[in-house]
């Protein structure tokens, strides 16, 4: 068992491996995990987040270790946070991201972790929040989350991050059309990766295409910016263009805003988290429903569930008054 | 599935030049299915890049799968980083092509167990299981 006391001395030294055993805490433990949250504080640093999300194998992983190299060549420290998907029979996972990122290796000013989902949709995993916010307090410039890459629209990394890429790649002709009724909105930049491939200014112009359609629904124009991630090509305008989109949004407050919202769904996810727990365990400890081994098939569920929440409630309530 | 509270977390490494990874893939995937996380590096790592990832990853268990030949060296050098950097803790387990021969001076190393090409992955699994610490 750890001691969060010590535990934070060292992750406030700046150890690593107490980095690391942080996250495995808060991501393993929500309970203690807001222990350990509470021993820290706020945040001191102001990272940047940056969500990279895209189709399976469009680039994603290579793209993210370029851009990584990119900005610690300009002075940043940098982490990464690789999803890949759990296997919904076993609840294990294979985490292969760190596969291409090689070329961080041996480097002080990078830390990279891979998570697993968890068995959770939409593209990150119910812990990923806790894990990007135990991120904030370990002197980073730029956080950069992969997703899983499902190519389907992962809205839960907007709710995750200050900034969208959005990683396409050339010869997906009507596949764009398709794709565009989630993912083009969540984009701020978008990246048309394997430029080496033919179709990539075709992909690019398609693009251009549909986003102009929408102008007027964005506060400023969404750049495409081409790509060869394995050589690094074209990195640089990317970083460019992540540069203007935050300059962007830290001026018109935007960025506020969007941190605001995200404070709010953590505080809700949280509270629900709590109310949850106890529930249970007072359910439970009742014989509640279908904890009374009653057959679920004879039991309307809205109506116990209604039913059930208001005892719980009435009774929560006595004895907080007793308490007092 | 959803899952919740600690999983045993793995790193499969392949130290060395040699450039196959059949065989780590293939306990890659077991220990997935027994419900562990996986983290795979790819081939041809070296000993500081293993425990470089290790430590990063926080895992429970490093699995190094060596064919070149060059595993006591190797795998000692894993070993020796470890120490260096106070995570003796982390269970070390190797596989591959290993002569009977070099199996005790492994373990007296530091390889908990040594897995040759005729066990099954199910006793991995089990070994794994059974010896990972609880966080
Ligand atoms: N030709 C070409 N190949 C690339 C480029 N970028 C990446 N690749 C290759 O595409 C393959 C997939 O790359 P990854 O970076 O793993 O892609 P990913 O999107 O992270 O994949 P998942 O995480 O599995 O969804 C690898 O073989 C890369 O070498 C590129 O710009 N051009
Ligand atoms: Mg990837």
């Amino acid at each position: 068992m750890l001691c969060l006391d010590n535990l934070r001395e060292r992750f406030l030294q700046g150890n690593m491996r107490a980095l690391a055993q942080s996250i495995s805490l808060v991501e393993d433990n929500p309970e203690l995990g807001a222990k350990f949250f509470s021993l820290l504080g706020l945040p001191q640093g102001n990272p940047r987040i940056i969500g990279i999300t895209g189709p399976p194998g469009a680039g994603k992983s290579t793209l993210t270790a370029k851009l990584a190299l990119a900005l610690l060549a300009r002075g940043e420290r940098v982490a990464l946070l690789l999803i890949d998907p759990s296997s919904p029979f076993s609840g294990g996972a294979i985490l292969g991201d760190r596969i291409r990122m090689h070329e961080l290796s041996g480097l002080s000013d990078v830390y990279i972790r891979s998570l697993s989902t968890r068995g959770s949709l939409g593209g990150l995993s119910a812990a990923t929040a806790r894990v990007l916010r135990l991120l904030q307090h370990g002197n980073f410039s730029t956080i950069i989350l992969e997703t899983v890459g499902t190519g389907q629209a992962e809205t839960d990394v907007v709710m995750a991050v200050d900034a969208v890429v959005v990683v396409a790649v050339p010869g997906l002709g009507d596949d764009i059309q398709a794709m565009k009724a989630g993912i083009m909105e969540i984009a701020d930049v978008f990246v048309v990766n394997k430029a080496d491939r033919d179709g990539a200014d075709r992909t690019k112009l398609q693009i251009e295409a549909i986003l102009g359609m929408q102008e007027g629904r964005r506060v400023h124009p969404i750049q495409v910016v081409p790509t060869i991630a394995t050589t690094g090509h074209g990195v640089d305008k990317l970083t460019q263009a992540l540069d203007d989109h935050f300059a962007y949004v830290e001026q018109s407050g935007e960025l506020a805003r969007r941190r605001e919202k995200r404070w709010h769904k953590e505080f809700s996810a949280y509270v629900a988290n709590i109310l949850l727990g106890d529930f249970f365990s007072w359910a439970n400890s009742q014989g509640i429903g279908i904890m009374a081994n009653a057959d679920w098939a004879e039991i309307e569920v809205y109506g116990l569930a209604k039913q059930a929440t208001a005892q719980y409630f009435t009774e929560r309530m006595k004895r907080h008054v007793e308490e007092d | 599935m959803m899952t919740e509270g600690m999983q045993i977390r793995v790193l499969v490494a392949k130290p060395g030049l040699d450039g196959h990874d059949r065989g780590a893939k293939v306990i890659a995937r077991a220990l997935r299915d027994a419900g562990m996380e996986v983290i795979y590096t790819g081939l041809r790592q070296t000993p500081e890049q293993i425990v470089e990832a290790a430590l990063q990853e926080d895992v429970d268990v490093i699995g190094l799968s060596c064919l070149s030949g060059a595993h006591n060296h190797l795998f000692a050098q894993v070993i020796e980083l470890l120490k260096k950097h106070h995570a003796e803790d982390i269970l070390v387990v190797g596989g591959g092509v290993i002569p009977e021969e070099d199996i005790p001076l492994l373990k007296a190393q530091g390889v908990k167990e040594i897995f040759t090409p005729g066990t099954g992955t199910l006793a991995v699994v089990e070994f794994i299981k059974k010896h990972a610490l609880p966080r």
